[in-house]
């Protein structure tokens, strides 16, 4: 029997934050539908290769074995206990409905409550070549030897910004991989500056010195400072060229590993119809989110890098403080103290984050240098100069308006890849800041579904 | 050159795919993205310029790595597993669509 | 305590910014007539840029024939007239059939529209599908209007404004109406930031607001906001050669050079406001399953967006289109109830006869507002 005023919860997201805002649940008694894009939990630091891969976790997480082992035990523990779906995509959201795809059919979810922990992918800023075979983000490189067993294959680059950086040359070069060069935008000083605020995580820290000490004894060049970095090749990549302190370099190269941090993905708060802010830490609009997890849309709560870049360990903390807010909202029993608890964690861990982006600052302004040649959207083939050309001929002054008249944004990955670049460079033709020229909107279907998925279900619906 | 290289998982039973024609073989629990790549160095090219493209972010977010079948439907190469049989192009040969595509 | 802001003077002032009111700004400019316009969003991002694009006179009413005619040899000069092509191809609209009812329903509408000098080609099954190998068993047979086509609704809009703009017109974009009144000589505009206009006239150009502005003139006009649905594809290779609709309206489709195809039926949902509109997923699956059925090569398409917007649609379905009839100087053009997108070019250039001379060579007494004035 089915009581169309009983709480339905789904939350959308199997990583570390879904997982345990699920186990929180059902801790509690109750039993939400956990909806996964993946075929196995885990998320994106902790994804599961597929059943039959014999590595250990030792070495598919290294330093995060403990940790990911305790998520995917956890998991398989609540299995029984929860309605999980997974290779479930989540394409549309509305008041009080889900459209999903599965196995090319699509179905929609009633909810009553939603947790939404969708996670992050890199932070991507164009160069020249960017979209050359054999370019890849730190995060592809990653899955590719986490989940498939395999690297990027020939003579390896890793560039860009971030604390990734060093953790992705050290997995790929101990598994074997070719990395010839750590190009790092960041400087010198910025990590002595960041250095303060990142010893409040010594452990985390020591690693990420650990990584790099690793990678100087095996003789891989570890440069800071660079800039203007450019791809050359017609196929797929051949050489990687850049500046570092005036002078320019070229290092020939069979495939680059680039990422500038994390990016939160939110066209589901979006479409859910979330406040959002631009949060200048994570220079990125992102839904409001209060202490305890809630949004601005009672019923709808936010956890994990989903909602701000803040790491696994962080997100399995907001994932529990987010649920119990759900079970205090739902006047059910939930440990407050504990909460309180939790958040202050959180907010330590905050610190660190703050640290991070001192040490390795995004290069926020890059897209403002490029050439008018450089490929800003990928899916439609945007350039930088169509963009400028757009804000001096029809006056656009904000995102919407630019994709509209230009077509950036327009494509498959609606503005997941280019959107900080274009807003970027939008936000310099037009003499704005940043906030100013608005964010990309989230439209249905947040990702392609198959027009036969369409056809299927009205077929279903049987004669009118 | 193939654009990705076996590390470790290579004791894993195989099977047949098919890619613009050639017969290929992939291991089970490869994605399509792999099962190519490991051997060639595309899934697709653009629309718009023709340059060739082989995924980015291979996490299904970037949207880069779509390709398509024999029969035309569309498939999402970094997450969808490969299967015995499957028949893919990658963009070398022109992509005609059922009913007579216009010259 | 308000400030005392210089009154802005003009000849004209036209609330909206949409196609209706930048396509009237740049005719009354053309006649050196000085205009201010007030959009409370962005110009063209309402009704203007989110419809689905069909240039097409094939379809409408009698009443309609002449101005759609009239706007048909505009739109063959829009580089002239605005610059930009704004993707515009007359490639031809074809609506199908999918029985012999809906041939009857063909045949009569050829018949009319013939004898107001539009010509409309009639294809039976057999002659579809030789020419349009594309489209599936499931038409019964179609009616072609060869110069119809279509174009990108979002470049027109925005290129009719930054025409306007050129030619000497003022747009005010994010400045919403507060206040409009007739002192018995003068309008007078006040915004929402405090900017203030008067003018001769007034044109009301609001489109789904329409009725709002109309009412404090005591004109009660019973538009309501329509949603439309559309959708659009993932780039394909080349396959549809002009703009498709079906008898009855289920679905249309068109297909842009970059190979989008672009897809529209059925009803999205929202209120009256900006940006608080979203498509239905039922309505995009249903417009889907119709077209496959007439194209299925599509079938293995992928939908990559979909999104609605505000349009303003009368009971009749036709404009409010002239004189106010309570006020002088003041003129009304909205409520195009979907279909205002091709006969804009032509209603700006009635409204600059209307304002030149109080009467357009063009026939719209069908489209007065007296119509509703209670008897």
């Amino acid at each position: 029997m089915n009581d169309a005023s009983l709480p339905q919860i789904v939350i959308i997201g199997a990583g570390p934050a879904g997982v345990r805002a699920a186990q929180t649940l059902v801790q509690a008694g109750l039993r939400p539908i956990v909806i996964d894009e993946n075929s196995r939990a885990g998320g994106q630091i902790y994804r599961q290769p597929p059943p039959g891969f014999v590595r250990s976790p030792k070495t598919l997480y290294g330093f995060e074995a403990a940790k990911a082992e305790a998520l995917h035990a956890s998991f398989k523990q609540l299995l029984p206990q929860i309605d999980y779906r997974p290779d479930t995509l989540v394409w549309n959201c509305s008041p009080d409905q889900l459209d999903l795809l599965h196995a090319q059919r699509h179905t929609t979810q009633r909810y009553s409550h939603l947790i939404l922990c969708t996670g992050a992918l890199d932070r991507v800023m164009p160069f020249p070549g960017w979209t050359l075979p054999g370019v890849y983000t730190l995060g592809a490189a990653q899955v590719a030897l986490k989940a498939q067993g395999c690297v990027l294959n020939g003579r390896v680059v890793v560039a860009g910004s971030g604390p990734l950086l060093y953790l992705l040359a050290y997995q790929y070069a101990k598994a074997g991989a070719d990395i010839v060069a750590v190009l790092d935008t960041a400087r010198v000083g910025d990590k002595w500056r960041g250095l303060p605020q990142l010893l409040r995580q010594p452990l985390t820290l020591a690693k990420g010195l650990y990584f790099m000490a690793w990678l100087r004894l095996k003789g891989i060049a570890l440069l800071d400072s660079v800039q203007e970095i450019a791809a050359a090749g017609t196929e797929q990549v051949t050489s990687l060229r850049w500046l570092r302190h005036g002078k320019a370099s070229e290092i020939a190269c069979d495939a680059i590993a680039t990422g500038f941090g994390l990016r939160s993905e939110t066209q589901l708060a979006d479409l859910a119809g979330c406040r959002f802010l631009f949060d200048q830490l994570n220079q990125q609009w992102l839904p409001e989110r209060d202490a305890a997890g809630r949004s601005s849309v009672a019923g709808v709560y936010l956890a994990g890098d989903g909602n701000g870049i803040a790491g696994a360990d962080a997100a399995e903390l907001s994932g529990r403080v987010a649920a119990l807010s759900l079970l205090e909202d739902l006047g059910l029993p939930a440990d407050l103290s504990q909460r309180s608890q939790l958040q202050n964690a959180l907010a330590a861990n905050q610190q660190f984050r703050r640290g991070l982006e001192t040490a390795f600052p995004t290069p926020v302004h890059w897209a403002r240098q490029c050439t008018d040649a450089l490929l800003i959207c990928r899916c439609e083939e945007i350039t930088a100069g169509q963009l400028r050309h757009s804000v001096a001929q029809d006056g656009s002054r904000e995102i919407n308006r630019l994709k509209a008249l230009t077509r950036v944004g327009m494509g498959r990955c609606q503005g997941r890849i280019c959107g900080a670049a274009a807003a970027e460079i939008l936000a310099q033709a037009s003499a704005q800041e940043l906030p100013s020229v608005g964010r990309l909107r989230g439209q249905s279907p947040v990702k392609p579904i198959p027009v036969s998925a369409a056809l299927a279900a009205e077929q279903s619906k049987g004669p009118a | 050159m193939s654009l990705l290289r076996r590390v470790a998982e290579q004791e894993r039973p195989q099977l047949t795919f098919w890619l613009d024609g050639r017969q290929l073989r992939a291991c089970a629990g490869d994605t399509v993205l792999t099962a190519v790549l490991s051997q060639a160095a595309q899934l697709r090219r653009s629309e718009f310029s023709g340059a060739p493209r082989a995924g980015f972010c291979l996490i299904g977010s970037c949207q880069d790595c779509w390709m398509r079948r024999e029969d035309g439907t569309p498939l999402r190469a970094c997450s969808t597993t490969v299967s015995a049989g499957m028949r893919l192009l990658s963009g070398n040969l022109p992509v005609q669509l059922e009913g007579e595509a216009l010259p | 305590m308000s400030r005392m802001l210089d009154v802005m003077e003009t000849d004209i002032a036209i609330i909206g910014g949409g196609l209706m009111g930048t396509a009237a700004a740049l005719a009354l400019r053309r006649q050196q007539r000085s205009v201010i316009l007030l959009e409370q969003g962005w110009c063209g991002a309402q009704a203007s840029g989110v419809n689905y694009g069909g240039v097409r006179r094939q379809g409408r009413p009698a009443s309609q024939l002449p101005l759609t005619q009239r706007a048909h040899a505009l739109w063959q000069q829009l580089p002239q007239i605005i610059g930009t092509d704004g993707e515009y191809r007359p490639c031809g609209h074809l609506k199908l059939a999918r029985d012999a009812g809906d041939m009857q329903e063909l045949l009569r509408y050829r018949e009319m529209a013939a004898s107001h000098g539009l010509e409309l080609e009639l294809l039976d099954a057999s002659a579809l599908r030789q020419r349009y190998p594309w489209i599936g068993q499931h038409a019964y047979g179609a009616s072609l209007c060869a110069a119809d086509g279509h174009a990108n609704p979002r470049l027109v809009a925005a290129a009719f404004a930054s025409a306007a703009e050129r030619a000497g017109a003022r747009l005010l974009q994010q400045s919403a109406v507060d206040a409009c009144v007739f002192d018995g000589n003068f309008f007078l505009l006040q915004t929402r930031a405090g900017m203030r206009v008067r003018s001769r006239f007034l044109l009301n150009c609001s489109g789904a607001w329409g009725k709002e502005i109309a009412e404090r003139f005591g004109e009660s006009v019973p538009e309501q906001p329509i949603y439309p649905n559309m959708g659009v594809t993932e780039p394909l290779p080349p396959l549809m050669n002009l703009s498709l609709g079906v008898v009855g309206g289920g679905f249309y489709a068109r297909q842009i050079e970059r190979g989008n195809v672009v897809l529209g039926g059925g009803r999205g949902q929202g209120q009256l406001a900006l940006d608080a509109t979203r498509p239905r997923v039922a309505s995009t699956f249903a417009a889907l399953a119709s077209l496959t059925e007439m194209v299925p090569a599509l079938r293995h398409a992928m939908l990559i967006r979909s999104w609605s917007g505000v349009e303003g649609a009368t009971p009749d379905q036709q404009p409010v289109l002239g004189p106010s009839a309570t006020t002088p100087g003041l003129l009304h053009a909205f409520g195009f109830s979907g279909a205002g997108f091709q006969l804009a070019p032509a209603v700006g250039e009635v409204l600059a006869e209307l304002v030149m001379h109080g009467a357009s060579s063009t026939p719209i007494d069908a489209f007065s507002i007296r119509r509703f004035a209670p008897h």
